[in-house]
């Protein structure tokens, strides 16, 4: 089974020389720690920053520079800065090629909710939707299960959507998934995994061909 | 000779704003905020304001300070946590509530400056946003209909800024200025630092003064950071 770092690791294989990535709060912020040596790419930040780089070193944090997660950050040599109307175009425009976030739920045939709970959670949807409705695509990184245990990977969302059948891939901590043709369709097994329990976490419809290898994780 | 836009100060510059109108305010949670018109709007004490801006400010600072006076009557944002009184107003049914995607905001600001009524996005397709408006689709895919926003009073914080009104941003701070300067009926601007015409370069300017009414040297930045994330040397 894979922790968040694990998640994070695996889903930076995913990553391809010369993309431009958007990555969302929580896991997948942590993919930029984890980008192979031997190919380039640059982190879009929706608020408004392409190429940004890490968190500043203790004492050089700028208050007018930070992450769409509200973070501290810095710029790398060749990034840029923009306003949230250019920042959209880019999303919007299809000019970034990959974006990585979380949700509450995912559908088999790739909705997905991450926004609100009614009556519990509502923070607003900030720029999920612009996101999920445009790029090509879109991972989804999150547990398997919920705190009750219950599955994440639906027939169909119970929750407010964020997006209709935009989610291509879903990595979590018992698998990688892929989504095409209304099911889920396993492509690995985290490490100690076996495709029982994933089909037992699993609600939606699962796809299982051949022997499914296990992640090769750093 | 350019034309001159300068106030003296916050007061001067939120001259006209009075209970009930629309008001935008830029920045990104609290980066690139125009703190000191939101100090002088608390000490003023309009009220039932309807407020267009990203965020909603933390319980202490940002337009939080306006909702913990109950000033505003509705917030149009795209994300609203981090402030608990926010919540509260709005579970309440005090506070109304009009979320929309970030883009979406972004993008309906721009057009109201620019004279677009509405565009089509595929944003929110298929979700609660996309109630009751238009569907079209385009190039085989669905897209709705939003409409431009406009507001009585645009407030917006720049870097840099001349006797004439241009402004020019800082890194992320630029985020929903630019565009929320364009859609005010009249704009405010406030800047850490005013300088005389002729001085900025203008091909470094982000917001040409034609967009803005009144400028002023804000004092006092807090600058407050949100989330401070450091890596340690090695």
């Amino acid at each position: 089974m894979l922790d968040k770092v694990g998640i994070a690791k695996r889903i930076s294989q995913e990553l391809r020389d010369g993309w431009y990535v958007n990555l969302g709060i929580g896991i997948p912020t942590l993919v930029a720690n984890f980008v192979p040596e031997d190919i380039t790419v640059e982190f879009q930040s929706e608020n408004g920053i392409l190429g940004m780089g890490p968190f500043p070193f203790d004492g050089e944090e700028d208050a007018d520079l930070i992450n769409a997660g509200k973070q501290t950050v810095t710029l790398q040599p060749g990034a840029s800065v923009f306003d949230s109307a250019t920042s959209f175009a880019m999303i919007r425009g299809q000019h970034v090629q990959l974006t990585v976030l979380g949700a509450m739920e995912v559908s088999e045939n790739g909705d997905i909710a991450n926004w609100k709970i009614p009556g519990k959670m509502v923070k607003g949807m900030g720029g999920a939707m612009d996101l999920v409705a445009s790029a090509e695509n879109i991972i989804v990184a999150m547990m398997h299960t919920n705190k009750k245990g219950e599955s994440k990977l639906l027939p169909s969302c119970s929750l407010p959507l964020t997006g209709v059948a935009c989610v291509t891939r879903v990595i979590t901590n018992l698998a990688a998934l892929e989504i095409k043709d209304g099911a889920f369709h396993l492509l690995e097994r985290a490490p100690g995994v076996s495709v029982e329990e994933i089909q037992a976490a699993t609600a939606g419809k699962l796809i299982v061909e051949g022997d499914v290898p296990e992640m090769k994780i750093d | 000779m350019a034309i001159n836009k300068v106030v003296a100060n916050a007061k001067e510059a939120t001259k006209g704003i009075e209970d009930g109108m629309t008001l935008m305010l830029g920045g990104f949670g609290l980066c690139g905020i125009p703190e000191n018109c939101i100090s002088e709007m608390v000490e003023m004490n309009v009220k039932g304001l309807t407020c267009i801006s990203n965020n909603a400010g933390v319980d202490d600072f940002g337009l939080g300070l306006l909702l913990h006076q109950k000033q505003i009557k509705k917030m149009v944002s795209s994300y609203v946590g981090e402030n608990d009184e926010f919540e509260r107003q709005m579970l309440s049914g005090e506070l109304e509530v009009d979320l929309i995607p970030q883009g979406s905001l972004a993008e309906r600001c721009r057009a109201g400056g620019a004279g677009v009524p509405a565009f089509f996005t595929p944003a929110g397709y298929g979700t609660e946003v996309a109630e009751g408006k238009e569907v079209r689709e385009f190039n085989g895919k669905p897209h709705i209909l939003e409409s431009a926003l406009t507001a009585d009073f645009a407030i917006v914080k720049a870097w840099k800024g001349d006797t004439a009104g241009n402004l020019v941003f800082k890194a992320a701070a630029r985020n929903f200025n630019p565009m929320m300067a364009m859609a005010g009926k009249i704009t405010i601007a406030e800047v850490e630092e005013l300088v005389p015409e002729g001085t900025l370069d203008p091909n470094t300017v982000h917001t040409p003064g034609i967009f803005v009414q009144r400028i002023f040297q804000g004092t006092g930045y807090e600058k407050r950071i949100e989330q401070r994330t450091v890596r340690q040397r090695d």
